[in-house]
């Protein structure tokens, strides 16, 4: 690590020795990993392998059984670490989208902030609208989330976590609920939000969106980092044989694997 | 045609499956006209409308006072439904707490008012002066009927309360939590609105229940004027020695009960639609 990288950018996240298990199911075995202010990455790997859990760990929806997780600096596995505070900081967008059936699209980015960050109503409602028109939706201000498509709703949800001015998004494989021809849509928020700046931690199964966007790709097998490097070395010319193997799985699904 | 051997069905010798559903049906009907047939003729009907239906009493039992009865059932019933909504959205919680004692009490309170006779907390309640000489519960006769009816009907809607509020999904606490609601936001905010419309349908028919129950009030021992829809139809009808004002305050009841039953399926659909 240089000094120059260390005053330029700051890290937003850092891992230490994380692990994390379920009953005697280790899901998480020993992660180390930093993400610097603006950098997109995009975790990949098999299902199991443990990137979920580890995106969960990053505001502690899981809490690991050993490690440390500093969001700028501060240690939020602390226990007298202020949690809730903490997590404002951290906006999440969920693969089932998790948007509150009661509440319209607009409530839906204004209930935190008025509840959370005791913002004025009026306030409140002008920074959701703008995050709304951001996200392509200021025609479903008033719609309920079962009045819109899965597309139209995870994209709300990005709206959602905006509204809370987050330095950081965490995105929990926010296009594997949706229909083929909704993906599109929601990538193309995902990548803006990228040019725009925003530290991105994506789980994700888009190749294409990863090789495009992310700065940094990190691919876990087994609850460890196997190989991190820019999307060209990982996803282009990975150099173990597991992202190998699992890359040609994803790529050109209907390959079948000799049998060892 | 050379495959039909393989698919053809059994023929039964006789009828056949249409014809036998036929017949049957036939003898249910026939049945049914002999027992109507029957029962005209052998029942005294004169001697029955006389003494469950004789429209005089209908109408001097509204003369009497039905309508206030009405009414006071509905007040009862509505004061008792407030305190037992309240009081057991207050026991669901505790019976989701993390605090231990909470849990415990709340699970020894709902086991013994739903275990126990509606009945037998009545006649505790109408011994309570006695008992304690100079208690006076406010809002005398309400303040009583509310307490004992929303004492029980509490134990009841703490349970169905807390299934609603576990059935509310996993992701809308996380997704509340993970925008830095503290778990009191969470719960009054997100998770208490979905679980209310989740129980809308049973809750309404814990109301079904509860107009019913306040029928009991006539065991704490209220005097005239406090008298809901049975005590006057009981009274009356001692009174005349006649069952009309008992049955017509008994429809009063359905009255009630009816529309709400219907709500409640309505509700019910409506939930199965959006599910």
């Amino acid at each position: 690590m240089t000094t120059e990288s260390e005053t330029a950018v700051r890290p937003v996240v850092e891992i230490k020795n994380l692990h994390k298990s379920f009953g005697d199911n280790h899901v998480l075995r020993g992660i180390d990993f930093t993400v610097r202010q603006g950098e997109v990455v995009c975790v990949i790997g098999p299902s199991g392998s443990g990137k979920s859990t580890l995106l969960r760990c990053v505001n502690l929806l899981e809490v690991p059984q050993q490690g440390q997780v500093l969001v700028r600096g501060e240690d939020i596995t602390d226990p007298d670490c202020h949690l809730d505070a903490a997590r404002q900081q951290i906006g999440m967008v969920f693969q089932q989208f998790n948007l509150f059936p009661h509440l319209t699209a607009l409530v839906n980015c204004t209930v935190a902030q008025t509840t959370v960050l005791k913002r004025k109503p009026a306030e409140a409602d002008r920074i959701a609208r703008a995050n709304l028109e951001r996200v392509g939706l200021s025609e479903k201000i008033t719609a309920f989330p079962a009045q819109l498509s899965g597309g139209q709703q995870q994209r709300v949800a990005i709206a959602r976590a905006l509204s809370m001015d987050p330095a950081l998004m965490l995105f929990d494989e926010p296009t594997s609920a949706l229909d083929p021809e909704l993906v599109g849509d929601v990538l193309t928020v995902m990548r803006k939000l990228a040019l725009d700046g925003m530290t991105m931690l994506v789980v994700t199964h888009e190749m294409a969106f990863a090789r495009e966007v992310a700065d940094r790709v990190v691919f876990m097998d087994g609850g460890v980092i196997v190989e991190q490097g820019p999307p060209a070395d990982v996803i282009g010319n990975p150099s173990h044989e597991r992202t190998r193997t699992f890359l040609r799985r994803v790529l050109d699904p209907t390959h079948v694997e000799p049998t060892a | 045609m050379t495959v039909t051997a393989a698919s053809e069905p059994v023929v039964r010798p006789g009828l056949s499956p249409r014809q036998r559903a036929r017949r049957s049906r036939a003898i249910q009907y026939t049945i049914l006209v002999v027992i109507v047939v029957v029962a005209a003729f052998t029942a005294d009907w004169r001697q029955i409308v006389d003494v469950f239906f004789k429209p005089d009493l209908m109408k001097e039992a509204f003369e009497e006072g039905l309508l206030s009865a009405l009414v006071r059932t509905l007040v009862y019933t509505a004061g008792a439904f407030v305190l037992g909504l309240v009081a057991g959205t207050v026991l669901a919680l505790m019976r989701l707490s993390q605090v231990a004692p909470y849990r415990w009490f709340s699970m020894a309170y709902i086991e013994f008012f739903r275990g126990l006779p509606a009945i037998v907390v009545f006649i505790a309640f109408s011994l309570l002066p006695l008992a304690f000489e100079g208690l006076r519960i406010p809002f005398d006769p309400y303040g009583t009927v509310w307490l004992a009816l929303g004492i029980v009907a509490a134990a009841y809607m703490a349970e169905v309360i807390r299934a609603g509020i576990q059935a509310v999904p996993k992701g809308q606490v996380e997704a509340a939590r993970s925008l830095g609601m503290p778990p009191g936001t969470a719960m009054r905010k997100i998770l208490l609105p979905q679980a209310f419309r989740i129980v809308l349908p049973p809750l309404t028919n814990d109301l079904i229940l509860l107009v019913k129950d306040s029928s009991l009030v006539f065991i704490i021992g209220t005097s005239a004027t406090a008298f809901e829809l049975t005590g006057f139809g009981r009274d009356m009808a001692n009174s005349v020695s006649n069952l009309t004002p008992l049955v017509t305050a008994g429809f009063c009841y359905l009255l009630i009960t009816l529309p709400l039953g219907i709500l409640v399926r309505r509700l019910e659909a409506k939930a199965a639609k959006a599910r």
